[in-house]
């Protein structure tokens, strides 16, 4: 078997079982693929000796027959997750040289699985961006290509959709705070799915927006997103928002069978400046869930229009909270002092060296609309809005709508550095279809439907009822057949 | 439930050089939850640990790390609450107060501003026998403490030691109803009181457990009724807040120099600043700390990595089931059941082991002889030797058979005196002490009579001079108790003597 990096999760599950192939040779295709990409910028801490040892251990457990779920499958890890004894710095020049001495619950989850973790994979600093360009690590770049011009892979999770996409890696590990999952994976013609908020334990992963955050995987096919999603979802008691739920058998609920479910399509998401072609892939898509025996109905979720401004007032003030404890005084960067620098010099040059300019935007976004006087005008009028945006949903599920299609971003992946220049507002548009679930908690899953006429991957995204991904990835698998995407970007790196 | 009736004190009234002014003050108490493990982590609340030892990685604030409620905190604030007939909030919930400072890590304390656990409550504070003063509680919150900063270990640098990082406290924020400095002493006295006798909280204000924010303002006198009835603060002066006070005497000083200040300011034609101030016990002044205009912006806003608190009627009801019997029920009891004054009462029930160990005393016994022992005998012989009621080496029931001894007249109030200290320094059974050492009192009328008569014999000058002047009687009867050793009752002995001297 050659290319053993290029096999889908539930390939190489299958084939580990069967005996056609060992972890550690999984494993050692992976860690040749990413020392041959660096160009892509995807990983950024490698851990090729961790890997192989874990490695090693699966193909005894597998051995023994006593192979859990992801036994000896190869994945990058966000470089969001605390993964202990392993450098985790949130993509942040404030974490510099922070190694953590605990473990992510979900990065624990994966492990207990039996999921080999092979390093760290670059990111948005703090999770906060739309194209990776804010790493301290520098841009992930995107696989897919034309002519010379780099791409974006998305963010926040870039990296993660990167290796995916180039298969440096079999799965990866995403995180999602207004669409950090999704739009990379639609970049990436990737498989993204953030599940609903309180799923995944947030334990352990560095916080950007608590109320907002959620963990998910990104992954090669929408069986392979039910698989990991399986192995990394569960209640925690460390987490107080974790959703005390059993997690179903997800695989199992992957029938392909749609027939009767009522797909909405809402009107109010088709903002000026949508390309005409994804506009026409959302057609696309939902004639091909209507031929899967799927009902099609024009649904309004009329607060549509505020989502991103209120997504752009309650994360950057959580944020601005959250990163309050990155001060110098216990970890990380901490600034060289001059004579007679005293506490409030250490706080201001620590951090105006430690955090780049997008972190510090939002920080000061955030301190601004909590601040009294503003508080009022913006934070709690966020508040308000972003319960009339749940209730959107809520009364279309009410009415009987089972999913609804949207597309993932307005536009394919944009060049590097060509929004560099812009308004950080016109980078925020990006955002516009993903931050609504996350303000209303909802799942939401990113599934490749084809190419557009510059050869670049295209995503439609799929919205679920609360706690009901197994459904969720049902209609994806549904759409994933359908759409039939198999495009792979051309190796140029 | 019992209640003794009581009259307001009369507020504390400083004069001016133009006029006559009154007090107002309210205070927030931070009281430290009686807990092993801290409000959000597992981390120990032991005082006294190495620093930097009781230290969960949450409390440090390191990445990505949670909080999770510690559910016996919860239920020692609603104990608190129900402690001071204050309504319980079934849902709460937890803000963040944003500001930065090195002992606190995560650079935010969580708190509870907008919705408190506890609502309105009252706690009576007495102010003598029949004097007390009602004052309102406003509110009980739980929130973090911080750290301490330690600056003074090294010339270039500052530590900091996080063990007390996380440590659950109680706000209990009271109403401006408090009007002079002793007032606010005695306020902080039984709520402290209180919060021992619920076993919410240690009280050690040494330690820091107990410590308070007090706020005061001046008004002329009638100011304060117009606010009480109307609401409106503009009746009073402008308050400024003195922070982080643990000592009884440093509150009352402080307070009572604040009021001075206060009034020096505006009889001179000044306007009192609102701001925050610290007091100098050194120099026994307060100074300002931060103006209004120096005040944090806090940016308060809902935690979210918390969820709403929300206890059910049964997690209330169970607390309530379970509270002990509190000061002023029992103050109540002693009085109108043992028959005990108020002012012994009082002293009697001011702490919670002092009253146990009363109760168990006077249990079948005469409360009143009971308690002149407890307050006289043994309270006194504590204080000698500088111990505690816990520290007692005569135990109830020792003090118990004394009393029963003395009530019973099987030994005279004098004996009991004796037997007391031979308790106390050589333990032992009151009653087979007093068997063994002989020290009965002798009642039996044919063993005094024939003293009486042996003296009488032994004394015939005496008999003459006393049938002359009858006050002499006394010294037959001072006779026969020396013969006696003390032991005969003195009535019994008394009444024999005047029968065979005839007179």
């Amino acid at each position: 078997m050659t290319e053993l990096n290029k096999l889908t999760l539930a390939e190489a599950r299958d084939a580990l079982r069967k005996g056609d192939v060992t972890s550690v040779e999984l494993t050692q295709a992976c860690l040749t693929a990413i020392d041959g990409a660096d160009a892509l910028n995807a990983f950024v801490h490698k851990t090729p000796e961790l890997a192989l040892e874990r490695a090693k251990a699966a193909d005894e457990r597998i051995k023994a027959g006593d192979a859990p779920a992801m036994c000896g499958l190869p994945i990058g890890m966000k470089d969001l997750y605390c993964t202990k004894g392993v450098a985790s710095q949130a993509a942040s020049g404030i974490l510099e040289g922070f190694v953590p001495e605990y473990e992510s619950t979900v990065s624990q989850k994966l492990q207990d699985a039996g999921a080999v973790m092979l390093g760290k994979l670059n990111m948005d600093e703090f999770a906060m961006g739309s194209s990776n360009e804010t790493s301290v690590y520098g841009d992930s770049v995107n696989p897919w290509k034309i002519d010379d011009r780099k791409l974006t892979p998305g963010g926040s999770s870039g990296g993660s959709a990167a290796a995916v996409a180039a298969d440096l890696c079999l799965a990866a590990t995403g995180t999602d705070t207004g669409g950090s999952i999704r739009q990379p994976a639609a970049f990436t013609g990737t498989v993204g799915i953030k599940p609903t908020y309180g799923r995944c334990s947030r334990w352990g992963i560095i916080a950007y927006a608590s109320s907002l955050d959620q963990a998910g995987p990104m992954t090669k096919t929408v069986r392979d997103a039910a698989i990991m999603l399986e192995a990394m979802a569960g209640h925690d008691m460390k987490d107080s928002t974790s959703a005390d739920l059993p997690v179903p058998n997800f695989e199992a609920m992957l029938t392909g069978d749609i027939r009767g479910k009522v797909i909405g399509i809402p009107k109010e998401y088709r903002p000026e400046g949508m390309s005409e072609e994804i506009a026409k892939l959302w057609d696309e898509g939902a004639a091909m869930l209507k031929a899967a025996g799927a009902e099609i109905r024009e649904i309004s979720l009329p607060h549509t229009k505020y989502a991103l401004p209120t997504y752009y007032v309650i994360a950057p003030a959580e944020a601005s909270s959250n990163l309050a404890r990155y001060d110098g005084v216990r970890y990380g960067h901490r600034a060289k002092l001059g004579s007679g620098d005293g506490i409030n010099e250490m706080y201001e040059k620590t951090r105006a060296e430690g955090f780049g300019p997008e972190v510090k935007r939002r920080i000061m976004v955030g301190t601004y609309v909590l601040s009294a006087g503003f508080y009022d005008a913006y934070y709690n009028k966020a508040r308000k809005v972003r319960t009339l945006i749940k209730r959107d949903f809520e009364n279309a599920f009410a009415a009987g709508v089972d999913a609804i299609l949207a597309p993932a971003t307005p536009t394919s992946a944009f060049g590097l550095g060509e929004m560099k220049s812009a308004d950080p507002v016109e980078m925020y548009l990006n955002d516009v279809f993903t931050v609504t679930l996350n303000l209303a908690g909802l799942p939401g899953i990113a599934v490749p439907t084809g190419l557009d006429s510059k050869g670049l991957p295209m995503g439609l995204q799929l919205i679920g009822r609360p706690f009901e991904e197994g459904d969720l990835l049902n209609t994806a698998y549904a759409l994933e057949q359908a759409a039939g995407f198999v495009s792979k970007p051309a190796k140029w790196w | 439930m019992l209640d003794l009736t009581f009259e307001p004190p009369k507020p504390k009234v400083i004069a001016g050089a133009k006029y006559d002014w009154e007090l107002v003050i309210g205070l927030e108490v931070h009281a430290q939850v009686s807990s092993n493990a801290k409000l959000f982590s597992g981390a120990s609340t032991k005082f006294g640990a190495e620093p930097n030892s009781n230290v969960a990685f949450v409390d440090a604030a390191m990445p990505g790390m949670l909080p999770v409620i510690n559910e016996f905190c919860v239920a020692q604030a609603v104990r608190t609450g129900l402690g001071i007939n204050a309504e319980i909030n079934k849902w709460s919930a937890f803000d963040r107060k944003n500001y930065f400072y090195p002992d606190l890590p995560q650079g935010y304390q969580i708190s509870q501003l907008y919705h408190p656990i506890v609502g309105e409550g009252e706690i009576i504070v007495d102010m003598g026998p029949g004097v007390a003063r009602r004052v309102r509680i406003e509110r009980i919150h739980l929130e973090q403490d911080a750290g301490k900063s330690i600056h003074d270990m090294d010339p270039n640098m500052s530590f900091v030691d996080l063990n007390r990082t996380g440590v659950a406290l109680m706000e209990i924020v009271s109403r401006p109803d408090i009007r002079g400095p002793e007032e606010a002493a005695a306020y902080v006295g039984k709520l402290r009181q209180i919060l021992r006798y619920l076993g919410t909280c240690d009280g050690n204000m040494q330690n820091g457990n107990l410590r308070c924010d007090v706020n005061v303002s001046i008004c002329r006198q009638g100011a304060y009724e117009k606010f009480i009835e109307t609401g409106d603060f503009g009746h009073l002066g402008t308050r400024c807040e003195i922070k982080n006070m643990n000592s009884m005497r440093f509150i009352q000083q402080a307070i009572e120099y604040e009021a001075r200040r206060q009034i020096q300011i505006v009889e001179g034609g000044g306007k009192v600043d609102q701001e925050t101030r610290l007091y100098d016990p050194d120099k026994g002044e307060t100074r300002s700390m931060r103006s209004k205009e120096e005040a944090h912006d806090y940016r308060y806003f809902p935690c979210p990595d918390l969820l709403p608190l929300e206890i059910d009627d049964s997690f209330i009801e169970d607390i309530r089931a379970s509270l002990p019997e509190l000061p002023d029920q029992k103050k109540a009891r002693f009085v109108t059941e043992l028959g005990l004054s108020e002012y012994d009462a009082s002293v009697l029930t001011a702490e919670v082991e002092a009253a146990d160990y009363f109760e168990a005393v006077a249990a079948g016994r005469d409360g009143k002889l009971a308690a002149n022992w407890v307050i006289n005998e043994l309270f006194g012989r504590l204080k000698k030797d500088n111990k505690d009621i816990t520290e007692s080496p005569v135990s109830p029931e020792q003090l118990g058979k004394i009393v029963g001894l003395i009530s019973s007249d099987a030994i005279s109030g004098k004996i009991a005196k004796d037997l007391f200290e031979i308790v106390y320094t050589e333990g032992g059974d009151p009653e087979a002490i007093v068997e063994e050492r002989g020290m009965k009192q002798v009642t039996d009328t044919g063993a005094i009579e024939a003293a009486v008569i042996e003296v009488i014999e032994a004394n015939p000058a005496q008999v003459e001079k006393a049938k002359a002047n009858p006050k002499l009687a006394g010294w037959f009867v001072g006779q026969v108790m020396k013969v006696t050793g003390g032991k005969a009752n003195p009535k019994a002995v008394n009444d024999l003597v005047m029968a065979k001297l005839g007179l």
